[in-house]
């Protein structure tokens, strides 16, 4: 088991060195300049050619590389080209929000579509069952920014219910620093982290609908019925326990869901979190900005399964056994 | 909309009724046909791809306007659905019906071959990985681990953006190679055990060489998972492109994409929601279909689901 946990952390911490690699030499390679973003064409071209040097971007890329990597092994990310502030500060700013927007989308992700699906499966091809089958598969095949559009329009523009866009009262609550800032958080919190978490929701419930399903079919399952054990521990029990192990794998699955998500979901609500700090990142070629993001992005995929497979093997004995052979 | 626009579109609708009835009657012989069919939403997600098919290989005949000409831009910008506009039009006056139609070209175009160069890559490398195993196996599994680490959003973006306009043949080209590396892991387990079994030995002992036995004896034996995932990821390709298309980012304007139709509505969310609403209703659509098709598929190909 440790052997097999050793070997499993370091092939994570190799693949997110390859991904870092990777970036780096593709916007290295990239043609079109940094430092040309919209509010820099009116820079001279000898102010242009000094901040070249001054930045060492006339390097060669595997001299530029060597230094990014001492760099990072320092913990330094070096300064953003577009924000003009270490690259470190703008992400400590934006990490917290998107934190806030994916762990609120995740949370109705998991309650909801896990309820949906153990209930779907308890009840299948029933009345309830087939109208749940098509929302689910509606909000599944849904383009998560526009849900968050039609949202907006009627629980914003038409209910006025919430606000439409920001995270907080920008007079009022510039920070958290009262109850009332919390719940503005909240209000501002709801339709955004709502949108991401019933999209994820209906992907989850379609996959926990099927594990169930599935293990309905297993002779273990014919076995508790045999033995007289009632409706509910059987599903409970025997069911839900076992397809609760396909729901881990879901679990680190759902990481890079969230990513893509909240690049698109920020967008839409102007929600000043990682994504859309990312995004325009690229679109101004801000390099150190880029690369940083993108460096904790591949970390947060990897860390998603590799927290899956740990929280899997500590589980099921029967993958502790394989693990450890 | 003119009369004959209207007759085109009932043409369209009936061929597309009639498509899902031909194929239920010609795959009745046989039991995984009867399984597709079988599946409650299967018949109705063949109807609504076919009926999308048909109009974007007629869209000129089912519209009445061209998708990018701004028709008057003063009295006849964000006008609500009306009979000669059945959709309404966008801010620039353009007929929003004519804009769907033409953007269904794209985002088919895009979605299916997208999906074709990411299957087609991930069944060579995820067969040659399986067939050959030891170092090959190894060497290309870690690049799988690498490629599936990737933030797929960042990547394109990165590509894209940095690469200026691209033309849509890069486009599918980019999407496609960022897509391929879960089908390839898909094929890998598929080919593992199928190159066990005793035709593949057979085979062999026939003096086959790798070529041969790879794709006559064992890709058709492993087709099926590789098929429902292809169905399967079209959708998730179509989303894509509508994502990178919103971000501003995807197919050149004044093309008509779902997504850009999409990101244009956005500041007339408030007084002109059709414009918002009908682009993304027509993904919604095409995706829900390609997914109840792939389910459908998965329930008729899969056998390991017969217990469902």
């Amino acid at each position: 088991m440790t052997a097999w946990l050793v070997r499993r952390v370091a092939a994570s911490i190799a693949i997110i060195f390859a991904v870092v690699t990777l970036t780096f030499f593709l916007m290295a390679v990239a043609p079109g300049e940094p430092l040309l973003g919209p509010d820099e064409r009116q820079v001279p071209p000898e102010v242009r050619a000094e901040l070249i040097r001054q930045w060492g971007l006339d390097q060669p890329a595997p001299v530029r590389y060597v230094k990014y990597l001492r760099q990072l092994a320092r913990g330094n990310f070096g300064l953003s080209f577009s924000l003009h502030r270490p690259v470190a500060d703008a992400l400590a700013e934006a990490i917290p929000n998107t934190l806030l927007l994916a762990g609120a989308a995740l949370l109705i992700d998991f309650l909801v579509g896990l309820g949906l699906g153990v209930y779907q499966a308890w009840r299948v091809h029933r009345l309830p069952d087939v109208v749940l089958s098509n929302v689910t598969l509606f909000l599944y095949s849904v383009p998560t920014f526009w849900l968050g559009l039609i949202l907006l329009l009627v629980f914003g523009e038409w209910l006025g219910w919430f606000p439409v866009a920001g995270m907080s009262d920008p007079i009022l609550c510039p920070t958290v620093s009262s109850f009332y800032c919390v719940m503005d958080r909240l209000w501002h919190l709801a339709l955004p982290a709502a949108t991401l978490g019933f999209v994820g929701a209906a992907g989850t419930a379609r996959f926990q609908r099927a594990a169930m399903l599935e293990i309905s079919a297993q002779d273990y399952i014919r076995t508790a019925r045999a033995k007289g054990a009632s409706e509910q521990r059987v599903v409970l029990r025997h069911q839900l326990r076992n397809a609760l192990l396909s729901f881990i794998t879901l679990f680190g699955l759902a990481f890079p869901f969230l990513l893509t998500g909240s690049v698109l979901i920020e967008t839409t609500f102007a929600w000043p979190g990682m994504g859309r700090l990312a995004t325009d990142a690229i679109l101004r070629r801000d390099v150190p900005l880029v690369n940083a993001a993108v460096l904790l992005a591949s970390t947060l995929v990897v860390m998603g399964s590799l927290l899956a497979d740990v929280l899997l093997a500590a589980v099921d004995p029967r993958l502790r056994v394989r693990g450890t052979a | 909309m003119t009369l004959h626009a209207w007759f085109a579109l009932l043409v369209a609708l009936a061929l597309a009724g009639w498509t899902v009835g031909t194929l239920r009657r010609r795959t009745a012989r046989y039991e995984p046909g009867r399984r597709f069919f079988r599946h409650p939403t299967a018949a109705w997600g063949i109807g609504v791809l076919a009926f999308f098919v048909i109009v974007a290989v007629a869209a000129p005949l089912v519209t009445s306007y061209s998708p990018i000409v701004h028709n008057d831009i003063i009295n006849l910008k964000n006008q609500p659905p009306s009979w000669s506009f059945i959709l309404g039009t966008d801010v620039y006056s353009r007929d929003l019906w004519s804009r769907v139609a033409f953007g269904a070209r794209i985002s088919l175009k895009v979605g299916g071959l997208g999906m074709l160069v990411a299957v087609t890559l991930g069944t060579l490398v995820g067969a040659v990985a399986g067939y050959y195993r030891r170092w090959v196996d190894a060497v290309l599994m870690r690049g799988v681990d690498v490629g599936l680490a990737l933030p797929r959003i960042f990547v394109l973006l990165i590509a894209i953006a940095l690469f200026d306009r691209l033309g849509e043949t890069v486009l599918i080209l980019v999407i496609g190679l960022t897509s391929w590396f879960g089908t390839s892991r898909l094929v890998r387990a598929e080919v593992l055990s199928v190159r066990e079994r005793d035709f593949v030995a057979a085979a062999r002992a026939m003096g086959a060489g790798p070529g041969r036995v790879i794709f006559r004896h064992v890709l058709p034996n492993a087709a099926a998972p590789i098929i429902v995932a292809a169905a399967l990821g079209i959708g998730n390709v179509l989303l894509l492109e509508a994502s990178l298309s919103f971000l501003g980012i995807g197919v050149a304007p004044p093309k008509p994409s779902w997504g850009s139709m999409i990101a244009d509505g956005v500041p007339y969310l408030a007084t002109a929601p059709w414009t918002t609403l009908f682009p993304g209703l027509a993904i919604a659509l095409v995706v829900m279909a390609l997914n109840a098709v792939g389910d459908a598929l998965r329930e008729a190909l899969d056998p390991r689901q017969e217990a469902m």
